[in-house]
C-alpha cells in the first residue's frame, strides 16, 4: 500500500487555500479527510454507462447524478431535479431541473443534458435503460431548466428507472455527436457530483478530488476519494482491519471473514446497503442445447442442490434460498404462486430416469460443463465446486470451466456455454431489472446481460409487457403472479439464492450509507465521525 | 553400486530424506484404498478445526475433509514432480548431448536456443503457456518440462564437452563406434551423476511450481491439488490456519526430503567426496 506522497500533499496544500471555513475540523490532516476504499479490479473505462457494474457504481456514483434519489421505502426524493409531476393518467411526467448545477468543467447543467442523456446515451448503452426508456415517446426541452418525458403508455415503474445506478446524467457538450465508446473522456469522465475525476494510475489508484463548486452547499464533507487495486481476498481483510482502507464494500470481504469483520469493534457493518439491488445468484443454462432445453432436466437440476447447505455453509449465511425470480422481500413477490425445488435428490433421479437419462458407465447419466466466475477463489468458485459435488449425486458429471472477465462476456455473450454462475439486480422493480433476463426480445447474439439463455415464452413476454403498463397496482401485482407461477413451474432459470452483500466502513466516518441505493448515491454526505 | 549404496545410507540426512519420500509415495498410491470418498466430497460444515470427529486435519472452506485432500493431492504433486522433470531430462540431454559432443556450429545454435529460454523469467513463461494451452493436468506437465530443461541442457553439455576428448572415447572411436553407439554407451553413463543430482532437485522444483501454478487459480480446476487447496482457502487464512498450513507443510516437507536425496546422491556419485 504505498501512498502518493505527492499527490497528496498537493490535494492538500490546494485543499488549504480553497477550503470554506465550515469544513475546518480543528486538528485534522489532509490524511484524515481522504476516503481510502478498494477495488477487486481496475474497470477498463469510466464510463458509466457503458459498463454498468457494481465497482463503476461505486466510483462513478460520486461524478454522475441522477434526477431523483430514493429513500428506504423507495419514495423519490429531489437530486437534479428539484420537484417533478405526473399527469393523473401517468402520460406524461415533467421535472423542474435546479438552475445552479454546473458540470465539473464548467458547463451549466441544463435540459439539454437530461434530453441526451435519456434520449440517446443511456438507451444506447445502459443495459437497463434500453428497456426502460422504451416507453417513452418524446423528451422535450420546455425551457432551460424543464424537461417534459411523453410516454407511449403509462409505465408505472418510470420513476424508478431514474434511480443513480440506472440512470446517471452524462454531459451532452461532451458526448453529443461523438462515439460514446471510444470518447476520451472515458478516462477522465465529468459529472456534476460531489466529487471530481483527478487522476487515474493505472494497477495503482483511482482518485477523485473535493468538487468545490458543487450545488449542495454543505456537501462533500471530506476531501477526496483514492480507490486503490487490491486484488487479493486476504490483502483487503488486513488493509481494512489495520485502517490502511475506510470502506469495504460487497465483493471486497470474502464471506468467509464475515463474521471476524462484524465482530471489529473499529468497522460499522451495514447489510442494506445495497437493498435497492434486490440481487439473486443464479445459475444460467443454454435452453439452445439438450437436455438443457427440458424442463424435467432443469427441475431435476434444482432438486439436486442443496440451497440452503449453500447459503449457510458455502455463503456462512449471508442470503436466503431465491425460489422465484423476484427478491422475496421487494415488491410483487407473491409466495402462493411458486413452485418450489426443495432439496429431493430421489426425485431429481426419478426425473432424469423418466426423460431417459439412464446412468450408463461408472454411473454417470450425462457431461456437461459449468463456466465459472473469474472472483479468484471467492464464494463463486466455492459454489462452483459444492454444485459440482451436489450433482454427481445423482449421476451429473459436471466439470469446471475456468474463465477470466473477457472469456466469460464473450462465451456468455456468444452463447457458448453449457452452464454459467451468473447474479442479477430487480434494481426496485421488476421491469427493470428483472425482465431482461426473460424477454425473447432481448435474445442479443453479442451482448452478455441479456437473455443469453434462450428462454423464450411468448405468456411471459406479454405478461412482463402488460405488468410494466398496468396502471392498477393490484393488477400489476396479478401479472407479476402468474409471471411468477410460469416461471417458477418451466424453472426459467436456476435460482439460487438472494444475496445480501455487506457493507463496512470504519467508525472513524459517519454519513455513510443513506438510502437503499448505497455507495451507488455518492459518497458526498460522508463526514469524520 | 555397493560403495555408492553404503555412503548414501551412512548418512542421516539423506536417509531420513528417503523415508520421507517414500511414505509420500506410500500415502499417494494407497489414497484410493485408504479412503472411501474423494477429495472433492462434502462431509460436514466448513472450517471445523483439527481434531473435529472424524476429521484429522479439520475441514476445508467447502466442508471437505482435508486429510483426504492432502493425501490426494500428493498424488498430483508426485505425478506433475515427475513426469514434467523426465520430459525435462529427455529434451535436455539429447540436446545437451549433441551440443558437446559435437561441438561447433550445432553447439553455438542449440546454446542460443538454451539461452533464449533461459533469459525469459520462466514463471511469467509458464504462466503464458499454461494459459494459452487452457489450464489442465498436461498442460502444467509440458509447461513446467518446457522451461526446466535449459538447466539440465547446460550440465549434460558440459559434461560431454570435458569427456569428448578423453581416451576411452578415442578408443571406442578407433574400434569404429558409430557417434550415437559412443554418445549413449559411453559418454552418456559417465555423465549420469550430475544428471541424477540435477534431476532429483529438479521434481522438487517442480512440485513447488506446479503448487504456485495451482495457488494463482492456473491449475486443473477439476484436480484438487496442494497449492489449490491454499489458493482456494487464502480468504479463510486469518480465520482457520490449517486450511493453508497443513498443504504449506505437505509441500515443504516434499521438496525438503526431495532435497536431502538429492544432497544425498551428490555426496555419493561425486568420487571425491566419497573418500
Amino acid at each position: 500500500m504505498d501512498f502518493d506522497r505527492r499527490a497528496m500533499l498537493g490535494a492538500a496544500a490546494a485543499g488549504m487555500l480553497a477550503r470554506p471555513a465550515w469544513a475546518q475540523k480543528p486538528g485534522t490532516t489532509a490524511r484524515m479527510r481522504t476516503i481510502n476504499a478498494m477495488m477487486t479490479d481496475e474497470p477498463a473505462h469510466l464510463n458509466y454507462p457503458l459498463f454498468n457494474t457494481r465497482i463503476m457504481q461505486e466510483i462513478c456514483g460520486n461524478i454522475n447524478e441522477s434526477l431523483l434519489l430514493f429513500d428506504w421505502q423507495f419514495k423519490p426524493k429531489s437530486n437534479l431535479a428539484r420537484g417533478h409531476e405526473m399527469s393523473p393518467d401517468g402520460m406524461r411526467y415533467t421535472f423542474h431541473l435546479r438552475p445552479d448545477v454546473a458540470w465539473h468543467d464548467g458547463a451549466p447543467f441544463t435540459a439539454r443534458d437530461v434530453a441526451f442523456s435519456c434520449g440517446v446515451m443511456l438507451p444506447q448503452l445502459n443495459p437497463r435503460s434500453r428497456g426502460a426508456f422504451s416507453h417513452v415517446r418524446e423528451i422535450k426541452a420546455v425551457d432551460r431548466y424543464t424537461v417534459r418525458f411523453e410516454m407511449k403508455e403509462p409505465f408505472n415503474a418510470f420513476l424508478l428507472s431514474l434511480m443513480a445506478s440506472s440512470a446517471p446524467m452524462m454531459p451532452a457538450h461532451i458526448y453529443e455527436g461523438t462515439n460514446f465508446r471510444t470518447n476520451p473522456y472515458n478516462f477522465k469522465p465529468v459529472g456534476t457530483g460531489p466529487f471530481k475525476f483527478n487522476r487515474w494510475a493505472r494497477g495503482q489508484y483511482i482518485h477523485l478530488t473535493r468538487n468545490e463548486k458543487y450545488w449542495r452547499p454543505d456537501q462533500p464533507g471530506m476531501d477526496g476519494i483514492y480507490y486503490r487495486v487490491c486484488p487479493t481476498p486476504e490483502q483487503r481483510l488486513v488493509a481494512m482491519e489495520s485502517g490502511a482502507v475506510d470502506l469495504a464494500m460487497a465483493d471486497d470481504i470474502d464471506t468467509v471473514v464475515n463474521k471476524r469483520m462484524v465482530a471489529n469493534p473499529n468497522v460499522v457493518a451495514r447489510s442494506d446497503a445495497f437493498n435497492g439491488t434486490g440481487e439473486i445468484c443464479v445459475m444460467e443454462m443454454n435452453h439452445r442445447r439438450w437436455p438443457f432445453s427440458d424442463r424435467r432436466f432443469r427441475a431435476a437440476y434444482m432438486h439436486a442442490i442443496n440451497r440452503e447447505f449453500l447459503v449457510k455453509a458455502i455463503n456462512f449465511g449471508l442470503g436466503k434460498v431465491a425460489h422465484s425470480p423476484i427478491p422475496s422481500d421487494l415488491p410483487y413477490y407473491d409466495d402462493k404462486a411458486l413452485t418450489k425445488y426443495h432439496y429431493d435428490p430421489a426425485r431429481a433421479r426419478a426425473l432424469l430416469d423418466e426423460m431417459g437419462l439412464k446412468p450408463g458407465k461408472g454411473g454417470v447419466r450425462h457431461r456437461f460443463g459449468i463456466m465459472m466466475i473469474p472472483d479468484g477463489g471467492g464464494y463463486w468458485t466455492r459454489m462452483a465446486h459444492y454444485i459440482k459435488q451436489a450433482l454427481s449425486e445423482v449421476g451429473l458429471e459436471a466439470s469446471l470451466e475456468s474463465t477470466d472477465w473477457p472469456t466469460f462476456s464473450r462465451r456468455s455473450g456468444n452463447w457458448e456455454f453449457d452452464v454459467d454462475c451468473n447474479s442479477y439486480g430487480q434494481y426496485g422493480d421488476p421491469a427493470i431489472g428483472t425482465a431482461r433476463f426473460f424477454l425473447s426480445s432481448n435474445i442479443r447474439k453479442g451482448v452478455p446481460q441479456t437473455n443469453i439463455q434462450g428462454y423464450n415464452n411468448p405468456e411471459v413476454d406479454s405478461l412482463f409487457a402488460k405488468a410494466a403498463v398496468a396502471v392498477d397496482a393490484a393488477e400489476a401485482q396479478a401479472h407479476y403472479s402468474r409471471l411468477q407461477q410460469v416461471l417458477t413451474h418451466d424453472v426459467a432459470m436456476l435460482w439460487m439464492f438472494e444475496r445480501k452483500p455487506m457493507f463496512f466502513y470504519n467508525k472513524r466516518l459517519k454519513n455513510v450509507i443513506m438510502g437503499p441505493n448505497g455507495p451507488a448515491d455518492g459518497f458526498g454526505s460522508v463526514r469524520l465521525a | 553400486m555397493k560403495d555408492f549404496l553404503r555412503v548414501f545410507l551412512s548418512r542421516p540426512i539423506p536417509l531420513i530424506g528417503l523415508v520421507i519420500f517414500v511414505a509420500i509415495v506410500a500415502v499417494a498410491l494407497l489414497a484410493p484404498f485408504v479412503f472411501a470418498r474423494g477429495p472433492f466430497t462434502i462431509v460436514g460444515m466448513p472450517l471445523l478445526p483439527p481434531g473435529a470427529p472424524g476429521l484429522l486435519v479439520g475441514s476445508d472452506v467447502l466442508g471437505r475433509d482435508m486429510a483426504v485432500g492432502l493425501a490426494y493431492g500428493a498424488r498430483i504433486s508426485l505425478l506433475v514432480g515427475i513426469t514434467s522433470t523426465l520430459c525435462a531430462v529427455g529434451i535436455g540431454v539429447l540436446l545437451g548431448a549433441v551440443a558437446g559432443y559435437y561441438g561447433g556450429w550445432l553447439d553455438d545454435l542449440l546454446m542460443r536456443v538454451t539461452e533464449f529460454f533461459q533469459i525469459i523469467p520462466s514463471f511469467v513463461l509458464l504462466m503464458v503457456l499454461v494459459a494459452f494451452l487452457q489450464p489442465s493436468l498436461s498442460s502444467t506437465v509440458i509447461g513446467i518440462a518446457l522451461v526446466t530443461w535449459p538447466q539440465v541442457a547446460r550440465v549434460v553439455r558440459g559434461e560431454f564437452l570435458s569427456l569428448r576428448g578423453r581416451e576411452f572415447v578415442q578408443a571406442a572411436r578407433t574400434l569404429g563406434m558409430g557417434d550415437a553407439r559412443i554418445i549413449f554407451t559411453q559418454v552418456l553413463p559417465n555423465a549420469l551423476p550430475p544428471i541424477i543430482v540435477v534431476s532429483s532437485m529438479m521434481v522438487g522444483t517442480a512440485i513447488l511450481t506446479e503448487s504456485a501454478l495451482s495457488f494463482l487459480g492456473l491449475g486443473d480446476p477439476n484436480l484438487l491439488s496442494w497449492g489449490s487447496m491454499i489458493g482456494g482457502s487464502r480468504s479463510a487464512m486469518w480465520v482457520a490456519w490449517w486450511t493453508t498450513v497443513m498443504p504449506g507443510l505437505a509441500i515443504m516437507i516434499t521438496v525438503l526430503a526431495l532435497n536431502f536425496i538429492g544432497d544425498g546422491l551428490n555426496d555419493a556419485l561425486n568420487p571425491r567426496r566419497r573418500r
